[in-house]
């Protein structure tokens, strides 16, 4: 045991406390014939010294990663030291739900602050206290979208919704005989026309994503104008450094607006944990999947925080709880806080400018490079989708190995509405790309290229 | 000692114009040339987010958590959770370049190290389970169980079987039955026999062809093993069904019996209970399942694979795959500390941490039984269940009472009122990280507490900075988010 | 409204019936059985029901119980403004805090309800 508590003497006191001559006596409530005996096939006990040399070897080395100009959803952003400082005390880091609201006041403080804080930059009227992540999101959107207008027939989704948030929907969704109905892109963005062509009567909403998988701007306003006019809600998946330029999921008029919260202070991680953001119009709150605090008073007359309407969820609600949703994402809640406290407004806005002319400047000399274009040119905020003369799957390699990491290809994604584009490549810039590696990667392409 | 000005909420300390500066100026030129983004899309307001300096930043968060209570600062018997101490070594670890950089959009090749740990966990996970299929990418229990019936159901599928009911008997967790109503089944919930276990004769009244699933938690939630679950199994196998074993409670069997060996044919585990990720205010959890080898080809996708004669790590898709559950591979960052601690502690050392808890935990019961009632027995696992129905009748005292005063002694409440079967329910897990004379100060609270004047006990908390917040009104008015004074 | 004259679900709604149109509303002992109830959601007029049927909810912090049809029939007006006014519930539960009208289909369900005795014999099997 590497945590070593109670001394042999000690053990016996207990063992006599209880009545028991052995610890082993204790596991006869197993049957005999259902314990393994057998130790456990694990490798052997490791000291903390031992292990951190054998993981330094495994998960040190990054030799072989390359400058980070990937995007598709999680982004390389800069994390301000405050929000490891803060997120990494015991107090938060080694703490619980907090369904004791007296013993839990920092948490439940902070996590109506992220409340706020999101509801703010989404422009929404309410936000949860997390959900997994941003693909699960988009999946309880349309859940509660089903619930607010009981309608279960059919959802549509966007062909430039991120491909990999529709699959996750194709899985949540493939035993209830909701249909999902995709729109092809148009140029790279949905068009209003094939819109309302999808929207039936029996449509509980449309899914959206501003900017679009593809890097592009969609006319949010005008798709939910058609969700509206056919009785169906209006779901838009936002980047959340996008308001600190564009306009928010509320300017729009959405009715639920869900984000991948990662680039608001959580590192990539490989892809997890990450931060499920959930907003929706207020009326809506009492459908809303996952936890909420509330503000209230305590016996005294204090003001303070509390769990609030739990009877949505699966611990009272059970079967009919508005998600089964339990253990969330709160530490990542709260290093959004932390992290949008420390940069407020002007520090997003220019993460958001940065981000967007350094995108700007690289698609600009990348486009210099003889066989390589825009896919689309209309505009774009941080990403966008380059089409060269190579196949994606050997320009990204190719690419890697020069010491600059671009992507994903939405060719990779076996999903409707990404077809024709085997030689297209996202990239995706932020505020911590330099012009130096920006120049080295169009460099890096160049050569690539040339040598086909 | 509390700030109090500090302690305001962040938008009541904003000041215009405070700020911090974070990023530099741009070091790249404009261009001209593109597409320039239309008025139609551009914000036309500065975002109204709060506007704060960093030093006032970080003594507002630094007095909120001092309002906390947490496994690092007290003991924290939270019932099926499971607070156990988090190794410091594991948040350095987990640090590490390639754990804590990688964009999941990395190539394989940039990444064999992640996927070689990843690959091995898969591993652990089968052995400590007995069963040999593993999936890492759910984020918590509650969608370990959700992926597993959807898993289950493609199988079913496949088999061109019509199942459509779920059963699990009243003392399961809220998550199981929320969990089968998404996943689009009939729920069914069991009573259970008296005594805490499950009824086999209520179980076989309910078992036919449309049986898909019975969900049973093992130890269950009264922290007692389902000493049938052998027949249980049977039952269900007998009329093609399959048995899921909710693994919140792995920590009081690892390596003494596996969920594949006592019949269990798919489980989660709550990587962050039973293998210590630090539970996060909430969260971050990681819930992994495994399965038996005829569910893993409908394992979601992606899984790790090792091509030995390559020495390679890839990801590839399951045959049968019900496709994927979250966007990206799984919550990594959790999923490693379970692995560190697994490494930590080795098969003995998991075995002996499971002995400390059953042991903890029976001590911490024969300590408290003569003043508060255990109804199901003088034996538990690595939990048991307490009610406080004898107070509440003699003195009026509740177990939130209980709970709130137990907090002005400087211990973290139980589990309260769950599970629903048992009245006044608390739920104590010591957990194996705690020491004798933990046990001891905390069964000498409680004691103290039960003999206490009732309006004492009543009034609690009374040394914390609120007391019993006012859910009814919260709940009638909700407030949610902080607005602006209208001024 | 006089207890004694209305008919009871098990489920512990009341009903008084006019013609054929039947006003249910919830019992004292079960907003009693409930606690504080901080939320109710009301059917839509118009909405048909069968007996047992959900029609609405009734929501206290730490509960949440269906309101259930006690006959069949469909909803022809609603108590919109209790919602706004849950202490209606144990102030007046028989009289202001009525929750729905139906138009019945089949009054002869009627009979399969409890009488007030019946009920209150009910009450106490649930042993409180
Ligand atoms: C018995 C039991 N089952 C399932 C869960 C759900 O797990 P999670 O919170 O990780 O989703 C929990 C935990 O809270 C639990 O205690």
């Amino acid at each position: 045991m590497a945590y070593l508590f109670d001394t042999p003497e000690q053990r016996r006191v207990m063992l006599d406390a209880i009545g028991v001559e052995s610890v082993d006596e204790l596991f006869r409530q197993i049957p005999q014939d259902l314990q393994l005996g057998r130790e456990l096939r694990l490798p052997e006990p490791m000291s903390e010294l031992a292990l951190e040399q054998e993981m330094q070897q495994r998960l040190g080395a990054v030799s072989a990663r390359g400058v980070c100009f990937l995007g598709g959803g999680v982004y390389d952003h800069f994390i301000p030291a405050v929000v490891d400082e803060i997120t990494s005390r015991g107090e938060f880091y080694t703490a619980y739900t907090p369904y004791q609201a007296e013993a839990s006041q920092g948490t439940l403080q902070a996590f109506y602050e992220y409340q706020t804080l999101i509801s703010q930059l989404a422009g929404m009227g309410v936000s949860n206290a997390s959900l997994y992540e941003g693909g699960t999101a988009v999946s309880e959107a349309v859940f509660m979208a089903m619930r607010v207008n009981g309608r279960h027939g059919r959802v549509v989704v966007a062909g430039t919704v991120h491909p990999e948030y529709r699959q996750v929907l194709e899985t949540y969704f493939s035993r209830l005989g909701t249909e999902i109905v995709v729109i092809p892109p148009e140029g790279g963005v949905t068009s209003l026309e094939a819109c309302r062509r999808a929207l039936d009567t029996n449509t509980c909403a449309l899914v959206v994503q501003q900017p679009n998988f593809l890097g592009c701007l969609e006319d949010i306003r005008g798709l939910t104008e058609s969700a509206h006019a056919a009785g169906a809600l209006s779901i838009l998946a936002f980047d959340p450094i996008s308001p600190g330029m564009l306009k928010r999921p509320g300017d729009y008029g959405v009715d639920i607006a869900v984000a991948e919260g990662q680039p608001l202070g959580t590192p990539l991680q490989y892809g997890g944990p990450l931060l499920g953001i959930f907003t929706c119009r207020s009326e809506y709150v009492r459908k809303m999947p996952g936890r909420l605090i509330g503000k209230t008073t305590d016996r005294r007359g204090r003001d303070c925080f509390v769990l609030n309407l739990q009877a949505r969820e699966q611990h009272i609600r059970r079967d009919k709880a508005t998600s089964n949703i339990c253990t969330n994402q709160g530490l990542l809640a709260l290093r959004a806080t932390v992290f949008l406290a420390t940069v407020g407004p002007r520090g997003l806005r220019q993460m958001a400018t940065l981000s967007h002319q350094k995108a700007r400047y690289a698609a600009s000399l990348l486009t210099q490079i003889p066989g390589v274009s825009l896919k689309f040119p209309g505009p774009f905020f941080r990403e966008f989708l380059l089409e060269t003369s190579m196949r994606a799957e050997d320009l990204l390699p190719a690419l890697s190995a020069e010491g600059y990491d671009v992507g994903p290809a939405p060719g990779r994604f076996a999903t409707a509405g990404l077809a024709g584009l085997e030689r297209c490549v996202l990239v995706a810039l932020t505020e911590k790309r330099t012009r130096q590696e920006i120049e080295g990667l169009a460099a890096a392409m160049t050569r690539v290229l040339q040598r086909g | 000692m509390r700030n109090p000005t500090a302690t305001k909420l962040l938008f009541e300390m904003s000041c215009a114009g405070r700020g911090t500066q974070v990023f530099p100026e741009s070091d790249v030129p404009e261009v001209s040339g593109l597409a320039a983004i239309g008025a139609e899309f551009l914000a036309t307001e500065p975002l109204p987010l709060p506007e704060i300096a960093e030093p006032d930043v970080v003594r507002h968060f630094v007095n909120l958590s001092t309002l906390n209570m947490s496994v690092d600062s007290h003991f924290y018997p939270l019932g099926s959770c499971t607070m156990k101490y988090n190794p410091k070594r594991h948040e350095r670890w987990a640090r590490l370049p390639q754990a804590a950089g990688s964009h999941p959009y990395q190539s394989e090749a940039q990444i064999q190290g992640l996927l070689s740990v990843l690959y091995e966990l898969q591993g652990m996970l089968a052995e400590i389970a007995g069963l040999p299929g593993v999936s890492l990418h759910p984020a918590a229990g509650a969608q370990g169980e959700f992926t597993a019936l959807l898993t289950a159901a493609a199988y079913f599928r496949d088999r061109g079987e019509q199942r459509t009911r779920v059963l699990f008997p009243a003392s399961a967790h809220g998550t199981n039955p929320a969990s089968a109503a998404l996943a689009g089944f009939e729920c069914v919930q069991l009573a259970g026999g008296r005594d805490g276990f499950v009824d086999l004769d209520e179980l076989r009244a309910q078992l036919d062809e449309r049986t898909a699933v019975f969900m049973v938690t093992n130890p269950n939630t009264l922290g007692l093993f389902e000493r049938d679950i052998r027949q249980v199994s049977e039952l269900l196998h007998s009329v093609g069904g399959l048995v899921y074993i909710d693994g919140a409670n792995m920590n009081a069997i690892l390596g003494r019996t596996r969920p594949g060996d006592f019949g269990g044919d798919m489980m989660h585990y709550n990587v962050h209970k039973t293998f210590t990720g630090p539970h996060g205010a909430g969260g971050p959890g990681a819930g992994p399942i495994a399965v038996r080898d005829f569910l893993a080809p409908y394992l979601p996708a992606p899984v790790v694979t090792w091509d030995a004669a390559r020495n390679w790590y890839s990801l590839s898709v399951p045959e049968k795959s019900i496709g994927k559950v979250r966007t990206f591979f799984g919550n990594v960052g959790i999923l490693l500390r379970g692995y560190f601690y697994i490494r930590t502690l080795g098969g003995r050392g998991l075995r002996e941490a499971s002995e400390n808890a059953v042991l903890n935990a029976n001590y911490l019961l024969s300590q408290v039984k003569d003043f508060l009632d255990v109804p199901h027995g003088d034996r538990c696992m690595h939990e048991f269940v307490a009610s406080a129905r004898r107070q509440k009748e003699q003195t009026g005292v509740t177990t939130m009472d209980i709970a709130k005063r137990l907090l002005d002694y400087g211990f973290h409440a139980p589990t309260v009122y769950f599970p629903l079967v048992v009245e006044e329910a608390l739920m104590m897990e010591p957990t194996e990280t705690e020491s004798l004379q933990t046990l001891n100060a905390f069964a000498a609270a409680l004691r103290a507490i039960c003999s206490e004047p009732a309006d004492l006990v009543r009034g609690a908390p009374h040394t914390t900075a609120v007391c019993r917040p006012d859910e009814v009104n919260a709940a009638r008015k909700p407030v949610l988010c902080w607005s602006a004074p209208e001024c | 409204m006089d207890a004694a004259e209305l008919r009871y679900a098990k489920t512990h709604e009341w009903v008084s019936v006019e013609g054929d149109i039947a006003t249910v509303g919830i019992t004292a002992f079960a907003v009693q059985l409930l606690t504080d109830i901080v939320y109710l959601s009301l059917p839509t007029v118009g909405k048909s029901f069968n007996p047992g049927q959900a029609m609405g909810e009734v929501e206290s912090v730490k509960a949440v119980s269906d309101i259930y049809a006690p006959v069949s029939g469909s909803v022809v007006e609603v108590n919109s403004s209790l919602p706004e006014n849950l202490s209606l519930l144990t102030e007046s539960p028989l009289d202001k805090a009525w929750i729905v009208r139906l138009k019945m289909r089949d009054p002869a369900e009627l009979q399969g309800l409890l009488s007030y005795a019946e009920y209150v014999k009910h009450c106490d099997k649930d042993g409180h």
